[in-house]
């Protein structure tokens, strides 16, 4: 049906060309001036937040508790819509981070921590990080390298475990994942090792052949360690949109995940799905990648992540 | 007759008040839950939103001729935009049928470029051309040693300088290489870089201006989010790409970002990469990725309902047996069923200009519909296509065959003598009156 003749994309152009404003600045904007917040003035504000790939289900829930809070506020200044947009964020974060058993480290030997995500979300990476800020605590690290899927993933993450200063069991190409998960836990135990990480192959959420061969680690992992794994971290790439949700919802349903770690917030990506997920599933964000470096994995901080939004 | 015509439809218009034409009101809802589909499917919310203007203020005042809603037929057209928008004809890589071509890849970290090299060289192979993979990734760990493998289960050489850290005379001496060795086709796999890292995003500009490639190609993730609009504007400000590769569409990532992407740069998809095996490469159909945007729920199926009514092959074959005063019981047997799909008759027929005062005296009520199917259906084969031999006997056969009266049968055979007069009488006219505005594309 050629109703309609080509539209021209030239004005959706001009308008994405501008430099992006830092979203105080849009919100100064939007509100400077201004005795009371109208529509327009909360759809900027719908707008600023769903380009963080915050979601529109999310935007709304906060967008009808930023008009509430602000019915009973005398004051409808910038600074308040700031503090309400803040406060709504933060909230759903640290609702979540209260999982976090600080002290559960120092409870099991070895603790086992395995790393899970779909292709290309940084898993190995973070391994390498995480095994570096164990190791600098003085921990005896182990990795276990269950990628056996991807060409070459053995030597990327032996690389990263010879830069971490830690020992690393790997297999051959090909192998089941689930014999290494099984080496590496008997390494740990047999050699008194404190933490012992697995990495896994990416695999997207929707293979399922792929996730149940996940589902069969965990039952290794038991059969060695009826309590282990400590940890299961899913690995997110703050780029992705609103995908992410779905990536953790599938996780769940074949693995117990714990935590998560959101990779590459060094870029211009904000991560804004998290909200959503951990709105819903209240699964916690334990670290968060902001480099290429072997230490350039922080420990996450719901009130530091929500100011990095409004910067 | 024309004025009277104009009138009849008129007045069908406004019986069904509001919904003949697109209007503001009527469509409204729809472009409400059309905006939060595209921003679900992860479309940049500034692209969304002037999409859907644009559409919108293009569409405005469309007649809606079909039994379709209003609200399903501005979808359509979003559907149809999209496709558009999307599409492309310049999909092709652009190979020299003699020396060597150039291909760069460039992205992201882990956006799949080192996956989607492989998938390139094995597809250029089958395509007879003679490949070399360069690997110009220094700076990940073990980058060129996953090209190396991948080369070795497609056997296609790999060139690399062992411990040279200069990105851009590996990928110069590669070049020198494949010429050297009779090969006609370099794919050079870049490192992942973030379009803000100035140091790396001058290294990639460099590696172009010094190699002048033939194709620079743009891998993104198809599971990228709202900030798909900044990385592929800097990398196309710094480094201006050729071609965009959509990677791991094999998962449930909806690709939103792909009408994002073709919004601040207008550059073709070119391909679509969908999983870890090395033949999972396909060149790249814009209305498969229309659909998956707007989901699979109602809007897709909206869609379908719409194209499935506008049945244009069916249509076209009845307009031409209409032309050539063909037109016999099996075709109208399949005109009524295609009908009775679009929704009521009456109202339906009244929509088509010219169609309403023609068939005045042909009674097309609904009721009677599955009376007519059930008399044609007991006709024999020849009794349909040549209606002259149907004399009494044979009238009082189908009577009995499809559990009506003589009666009734006389008066579908009249009915459809009138419709055949006419046809041949508009076909004196003009046939396209009745065909050429029917709402069948």
């Amino acid at each position: 049906m050629s109703i309609l003749k080509s539209i021209s994309f030239t004005k959706i152009k001009d308008g994405l060309s501008k430099t992006r404003e830092k979203l105080i600045g849009k919100i100064n904007e939007a509100i400077t001036g201004k005795a009371k917040i109208d529509l327009e003035t909360l759809n900027e504000i719908e707008e600023i937040l769903l380009s963080s790939d915050i979601g529109l289900d999310t935007v709304e829930i906060i967008i009808d508790k930023v008009k509430t809070s602000l019915k009973n506020e005398n004051s409808r200044s910038e600074e308040t819509v700031k503090k309400v947009i803040k406060s709504e964020l933060s909230k759903i974060l640290e609702a979540a981070n209260t999982k976090i058993d600080q002290m559960s480290l120092s409870k099991f030997k070895p603790y086992v921590i395995l790393i899970i995500g779909v292709n290309g979300a940084g898993k190995t990476t973070s391994i390498g990080k995480l095994a570096y800020n164990f190791r600098s605590e003085g921990y005896k690290v182990i990795i276990g390298s269950a990628d056996t899927f991807r060409a070459a993933a053995n030597d990327q993450l032996e690389i990263w475990a010879r830069k971490a200063g830690v020992e690393i069991i790997q297999g051959k190409t090909g192998a089941d994942p689930s014999s290494i998960v099984y080496n590496a836990i008997k390494t740990a135990i047999d050699q008194n090792y404190d933490i012992v990480l697995l990495d896994t192959a990416g695999r997207l959420h929707t293979k399922i052949n792929l996730m149940q061969e996940l589902k069969k680690m965990h039952t290794t992992i038991n059969k060695l360690l009826p309590y282990a794994p400590n940890d299961v971290f899913i690995v997110l790439d703050a780029t992705t949109g609103q995908n992410a949700i779905y990536q953790v919802n599938e996780f769940k349903k074949y693995s117990t995940p714990t935590g998560l770690i959101i990779n590459k917030l060094d870029g211009t990506a904000k991560g804004g799905v998290i909200f959503q997920i951990c709105r819903e599933n209240k699964i916690p964000i334990r670290y968060i990648g902001v480099g290429e470096e072997i230490d350039d994995l922080q420990v996450f901080n719901p009130n530091e992540f929500v100011n990095a939004l409004f910067e | 007759m024309l004025d009277e015509l104009t009138e009849k439809f008129e007045r069908v218009l406004k019986k069904v008040t509001g919904q003949g034409r697109l209007t503001e009101a009527n469509i409204s809802d729809t472009l409400r839950e059309i905006r939060r589909v595209l921003l679900d499917a992860d479309v940049n919310y500034k692209v969304a939103k002037q999409f859907i203007e644009d559409v919108k203020i293009k569409a405005l005042g469309t007649e809606v001729l079909t039994s379709v809603t209003p609200g399903q037929l501005i979808t359509k057209i979003i559907y149809d935009e999209l496709t558009n928008l999307m599409g492309s004809k310049n999909t092709e890589l652009l190979l020299n049928p003699s020396g060597v071509t150039v291909i760069m890849v460039i992205g992201l970290q882990g956006s799949g470029k080192t996956t989607f090299c492989g998938k390139l060289a094995k597809y250029l192979t089958d395509k007879k051309r003679k490949v070399l993979l360069t690997a110009a990734d220094i700076y990940r760990p073990a980058a060129i040693e996953q090209l190396k493998l991948l080369g070795r289960q497609i056997n296609v050489p790999v060139f690399e300088l062992t411990g040279e850290k200069n990105a851009v005379k590996i990928a110069a001496d590669s070049i020198s290489f494949a010429k050297e060795n009779g090969l006609n086709t370099v794919i050079i796999d870049t490192a992942g870089r973030l379009h803000i890292d100035e140091f790396m995003m001058n290294e990639v500009a460099s590696i172009k201006e010094n190699v002048k490639p033939d194709e620079t190609l743009f891998v993104v993730d198809s599971m990228t989010g709202q900030d798909a609009v900044n990385s592929a504007r800097a990398f196309h400000e710094k480094v201006e790409f050729d071609g965009i590769v959509l990677t791991k569409l094999d998962g449930d990532a909806r690709g939103g970002c792909a009408l994002s992407i073709r919004a601040v740069v207008e550059r073709p998809i070119k391909f679509i990469s969908l999983g870890e095996k090395l033949d999972s490469i396909e060149v790249f159909h814009p209305e498969r990725l229309a659909s998956r945007i707007l989901g699979k729920g109602d809007i897709v199926s909206f869609v379908e309902k719409a194209q499935r009514e506008l049945d244009e092959k069916e249509a076209a074959i009845l307009e031409k047996k209409f032309r050539t005063n063909q037109f016999d019981f099996d075709d109208f047997l399949k005109q009524i069923k295609m009908i009775k799909k679009m929704g009521s008759l009456k109202s339906l027929l009244a929509m088509i200009p010219g169609a309403n005062a023609a068939l005045k005296n042909v009674n097309v009520d609904d009721k009677q519909v599955s009376k007519v199917e059930a008399i044609i259906q007991s006709m024999t084969k020849e009794e349909r296509s040549k209606p002259k031999i149907l004399n009494g006997s044979r009238r009082s056969r189908i009577a009995r065959g499809s559990g009506t009266t003589i009666q009734d049968v006389n008066r579908l055979i009249k009915q459809f003598n009138e419709m055949q007069k006419m046809v041949k009488m508009l076909n004196t006219k003009s046939a396209k009156n009745l065909f050429g505005n029917m709402p069948i594309r």
